[in-house]
């Protein structure tokens, strides 16, 4: 079971990958169905077994690679956090899957889409199942390659191909930094396996490297790593644009599993990080930074996907200054709800997509919130439960994040406290604009793109209502064993948390205004949006010529882009023009072609010898002879 | 009585004498009929030649080892494919006399008399019994202005090159009292230095060897007669005359002379650096096959000759396993160009094998493996060929011959390849080349399923090559 829940994906991708062609586009899109059924079926076994059950394990299935005193190996290391993501991924993953089924149907090659959705379920799985850092950045790397090929599934739009590259490119800065934090693992510990890392940690607290405390620059390295999977500030660019993917694409990969990534790997080397004070003020900084900014791009993006994306970078700083403070336990717990609310929005907007014919800017909706109402009733849902209001599943984990924050007395605290807050203002305002855009007020798309507005089929329906199940339920029933009372007894340790460190415990203690304030703040938040669309729907125009400036600096996105176009990709092309123009073309052509001409004409003077006449060549052996005679004489005389 | 180590040649003459009774009596055609008599007398003479007892015979102007039985083996090899290559050929091109065979078989005795010369004087008469059955056959096509031109051309440079070799010879001799092997090496050894005199003899012998081989600067006639004479005829003069001069180069320089080899070294160098440079640039304009055949064999003479120039058991055994590949692929090559019959005339542009791949894909196949081995790209055999000249010039310190014969053979591989690209991505004319008829097809398919095959069983040739350069190097 344990290790069905890995291999049914893989088995799956490669049903579809490799016979997908032969067996017919039905049969290859149900068989990646019903082995992501199976695999859901022993995730949730799985969690069962290991988080309610209380038996972590590891499954070693065969060594890797033993390289020197590197030794690594294929082995599923299942405890209360890997069984978590197990559980949750096969469970989303299935439901994507079933959705795609319909939201796919029109599409050429569905196999190769089934293929690459399976396979990359297969590679998260094996991220969070890791036994060591090596297997960990192979599944690593390995969502990275199928987010690729998802987000450039469209091959044919120039568009998709440009944000599939940027997505592979900006996140291998990110791994660059990995790769670095696990070299120095390795170098420190003398080992990547999770176990022997963990024990020694402890012993390794004092240990300095090039003059710097070397848990906190594994610590650094490793979320850095951790910043470019999961889009937080610097690293995030490749998030929004990643949305040209397919909309089942969007929901799985960058929004409910493989973004979650880094905040998995950051709760995952715990053990570290434990130690490493300063690394964790970073994270708690960078994470609250996120959350804020992009909270604010999101309040003034018109394209439905985009708003979403922008909204996922946002709720993954909130993870990441959760565990910045240390509770790495609300980390998770709100990893977990947001994967069900933001898949459902994800896929919510996709059935809006497919009833708006294919149209994703919200400038062009509106007024049809009559005409599909299963999908405006889950956005509702989706949107609630983003916003944080009570008793949805948001409210529970969101709220959990901010008591940290400020349960942790410190000055990044507050600040992610702050910052928090007010990104929660700014998410409820956003996720309003869109319903109220979306599906109110008079209709903005043309007569044709109207009458063609349709429910989506039940294929779609089935899983958007499961998930607002979930968007319902997940908080309230989980509440008590990921951070309530049962939490002890249901990490078993495999989130740690050092001797000083109570978070969990103080964030129960805080002031009795805390709790309330993000709903509150949440609910004046709807309000604005309601007020400023519903009521006046002038006044966003009006405010946007007023502050323009501010306007267009949220619009693009506070620059980023351009930032790194002057900074970096223009820079780096015209190096690679000059290496390209002098370096390849002149320099290193230029050898060969050179050598090149000088064999023809060394082949014209050989040539030119042979003149065909008797005279000639018996000169020629004469005077070689004369030659030979002189050359041995000489010799010999020598 | 000792002649009977010389069985083998004598059984080739007798055979030979009674084909040429025989071949004038019947009115009717006959270059059939006595072409089979004549290979059967050839293998009639391997058979024999590997039945051979060793030693030194007829008044020690005649000596059987195992390198001699190699080298006539696969002379005899060389000359009965090669006279395969013309059975059909002649027909066609009204060259169908019986003769033709016949000259083969009296080339191939003088071949076998230069292999087994342990004499100045039986190494002219070898010599001189392979050159004339030569340039007879240079200019067999005596209707055709090129071939007529060719045999003379062949004939007057030969004439030079013997009267060198000649002259060579009675200087050594008149230095040093005597033209027997065993007794110059015996003289050689016993005095401190050698006069002048001797030196110059032997170069003077070492050009007109030279000639033979073709190697600069003595290559001069090669392109020009191999282009003249009709394909088979060059097809012959490319194989089995090489190996019988090699082998008596060999058996010369490290016989007799082994004791000089720090002076006749250096030309043996130079020679070699000089062929493989010209074999590979010389050929790169070329647009006439035969012409480029030429070339590329003095290029191939020079990579042999590595293997002489270092002196050593490793690069005589080096230069035993490269002529004999050589042979092998050379004869396949030639059979695909004595095959290129477009409208019943035979053509021999490269240009005439546009489209190759897709008209004739079995044909081209077989070149593209010749032309692969020829170029050195493994697994084929020609790579093996150079690898072991190469390994004994690595091992013996000469990097500079190494280094260049690596770099000569990149730039030999541009025109080799570039026949493989105009066979398989150039398009084909309207009229495809005529089918390979069958005698031809046979004989690419034997050689190339050896070019092919070597890299799995390379140990027995390997193996004969060693002893055959243990016999010679004593």
């Amino acid at each position: 079971m344990l290790v069905g829940a890995v291999f049914f994906p893989l088995l799956g991708a490669a049903i579809s990958g490799l016979f997908g062609r032969w067996i017919g586009d039905r049969v290859a899109q149900w068989s990646t169905v019903i082995c992501m059924v199976l695999a859901a079926v022993c995730g949730i076994g799985a969690f069962a077994q290991v988080a309610l059950g209380g038996q972590p394990t590891t499954v070693p299935i065969v060594t890797w690679m033993e390289v020197g005193g590197l030794e690594a190996s294929w082995a599923l290391r299942y405890d209360t956090l890997s069984a978590v993501m197990v559980m949750m991924v096969t469970f989303i993953s299935t439901l994507i899957h079933l959705y795609s089924v319909g939201y796919m149907s029109h599409d050429a090659t569905p196999y190769r889409f089934f293929a690459y959705l399976s396979l990359f379920t297969f590679m998260m799985l094996m991220l969070v199942t890791a036994d060591n850092l090596a297997q960990l950045f192979f599944g690593w790397e390995g969502v990275g390659l199928a987010s690729y090929l998802l987000i450039g599934y469209w091959y044919e739009k120039e568009s998709a191909n440009v944000a599939a590259m940027k997505a592979f490119i900006v996140n291998r800065v990110g791994d660059l930094f990995f790769m670095l934090g696990v070299a120095l693992t390795f170098f420190v510990f003398g080992s990547i396996e999770f176990s022997i890392i963990f024990a020694a940690v402890p012993d390794r607290a004092q240990d300095i490297f090039l003059g710097v405390n070397a848990l906190e620059l594994i610590a650094v390295l490793l979320f850095l790593g951790a910043c470019g999977k999961s889009a937080q500030i610097g690293l995030h660019t490749w998030l929004p644009d990643a949305m040209e993917g397919p909309t089942p694409v969007s929901a799985l990969i960058h929004a409910a599993t493989m973004v979650t990534a880094g905040v998995f790997l950051v709760c995952r080397m715990s053990p570290v990080f434990e130690f490493a004070p300063t690394a964790l003020a970073l994270v708690t900084v960078v994470g609250a930074t996120t959350a804020f900014f992009a909270a604010t791009v999101g309040c003034v993006q018109n394209d439905i996907k985009r708003v979403i994306a922008y909204s996922t970078c946002s709720q993954l700083g909130y993870m990441f200054f959760a565990a910045g403070v240390g509770a790495y336990q609300v980390a998770m717990f709100h990893l977990f709800t947001h994967a069900f609310f933001k898949a459902l929005l994800f896929l919510g907007a996709g059935s809006v997509i497919h009833a708006m014919s294919d149209e994703q800017d919200i400038r062009k909706m509106g007024g049809i919130w009559t005409k599909i109402p299963i999908t405006y009733v889950v956005m509702w849902i989706g949107s609630l439960a983003l916003a944080g209001i009570p008793f949805f599943a948001g409210y529970y984990s969101k709220d959990a994040i901010l008591e940290a924050a400020f349960a942790a007395h410190s000055p990044v605290g507050m600040y992610a406290f702050i910052l928090g807050l007010a990104a929660a203002f700014l998410t409820a305002f956003y996720s309003w604009r869109l319903l109220i855009l979306t599906f109110h007020g008079a209709p903005r798309a043309d007569a044709h793109t109207m009458e063609h507005v349709h429910e989506s089929p039940w294929v779609m329906l089935f899983p958007l209502l499961v998930l607002a199940a979930g968007a319902i339920g997940v908080g309230y029933l989980f509440y008590p064993l990921f951070i309530g009372a049962h939490e002890q007894a249901f990490w078993q340790g495999s989130v740690f948390t050092g001797p000083d460190n109570h978070i969990l415990h103080d964030m129960h203690e805080v002031p009795g205004w805390v709790p309330i304030a993000p709903a509150a703040i949440g609910l004046a938040g709807i309000a604005l949006a309601y007020v400023m669309y519903m009521i006046a729907p002038e006044l966003p125009g009006r405010l946007a010529s007023r502050f323009r400036g501010l306007y267009l600096f949220l619009l693009n996105k506070w620059y980023f882009d351009e930032l790194y176009d002057a900074l970096f990709v223009r820079p780096a092309r015209r190096l690679a023009e000059v290496f390209w123009k002098v370096g390849d073309a002149r320099i290193i052509d230029g050898m060969p072609n050179g050598a090149a001409d000088l064999a023809v004409q060394a082949s014209r003077g050989a040539v030119r010898m042979q003149t065909g006449r008797v005279a000639n060549y018996a000169f020629a052996m004469i005077i070689g002879l004369v030659i030979f005679v002189s050359l041995f004489l000489i010799g010999f005389v020598r | 009585m000792a002649w009977t180590l010389a069985l083998p040649e004598l059984v080739l003459a007798l055979c030979g004498l009674a084909i040429l009774l025989i071949g004038v009596l019947p009115k009717r055609d006959t270059f059939f009929p006595m072409a089979m008599a004549v290979t059967g007398s050839l293998l009639l003479a391997a058979v024999l030649v590997l039945g051979q007892q060793e030693g030194v015979a007829l008044n020690g102007l005649y000596v059987a080892d195992s390198f001699s039985s190699f080298m006539k083996v696969l002379a005899l090899i060389g000359a009965a494919l090669g006279l395969l290559l013309a059975l059909d050929y002649n027909t066609r091109e009204r060259l169908n006399r019986f003769e033709y065979p016949v000259l083969v078989l009296f080339a191939t005795l003088g071949m076998m008399v230069m292999i087994s010369a342990n004499d100045l004087m039986s190494v002219y008469l070898g010599l001189e019994l392979l050159s004339l059955p030569l340039y007879v056959m240079a200019a067999f096509d005596r209707d055709a202005g090129r071939s007529a031109e060719a045999g003379l051309k062949y004939f007057v440079l030969g004439a030079l090159a013997s009267g060198l070799l000649l002259y060579g010879a009675s200087l050594v001799y008149g230095f040093a009292g005597t033209t027997n092997f065993d007794r110059l090496a015996a003289a050689f050894a016993a005095q401190e230095g050698v006069s002048p005199g001797v030196v110059v003899g032997l170069v003077f012998v070492m050009a007109g060897l030279a000639f033979k081989i073709s190697a600069v600067p003595f290559h001069m006639w090669t392109p020009d007669v191999y282009e003249g004479a009709p394909t088979p005829v060059t097809a012959f003069f490319a194989a089995a005359p090489k190996v019988a001069a090699l082998a008596l180069l060999a058996r010369v320089l490290l016989g007799p002379f082994a004791d000089l080899a720090a002076q006749w070294q250096q030309v043996v160098v130079l020679i070699s650096i000089a062929s493989m440079l010209l074999g590979a640039f010389a050929a790169i304009g070329q647009r006439n096959l035969k012409r480029l055949m030429a070339y590329s064999s003095i290029g191939h003479v020079g990579y042999a000759l590595m293997g002489l120039a270092v002196v050593s058991d490793v690069g005589l055994r080096g230069l035993i396993v490269y002529i004999a590949i050589y042979v092998f692929m050379n004869i396949g090559a030639f059979a695909v160009l004595v095959a290129m019959r477009r409208s019943g005339r035979a053509v021999e542009q490269v240009e005439d094998l546009a489209g190759l791949g897709r008209t004739d894909p079995a044909m081209a196949l077989w070149m593209a493996v010749f032309m692969f081995s020829m170029a050195g790209i493994p697994p084929l055999a020609g790579f093996f060929g150079k690898l072991y000249v190469f390994l004994a010039a690595v091992q013996g310190g000469y990097w500079t011959l190494a280094v260049i014969g690596v770099l000569t053979s990149v730039v030999a591989a541009y025109y080799y390849l570039r026949i493989v690209k105009v066979m398989y991505f150039d398009q084909p004319p309207e009229a495809a080349l005529e089918r390979a008829p069958p005698s031809l097809s046979v004989v690419m398919a034997t050689t190339g399923l050896f070019n092919l095959a070597f890299c799995l069983f390379p140990a027995p040739m390997l193996a004969a090559a060693g002893i055959a350069a243990a016999a010679l190097l004593g």
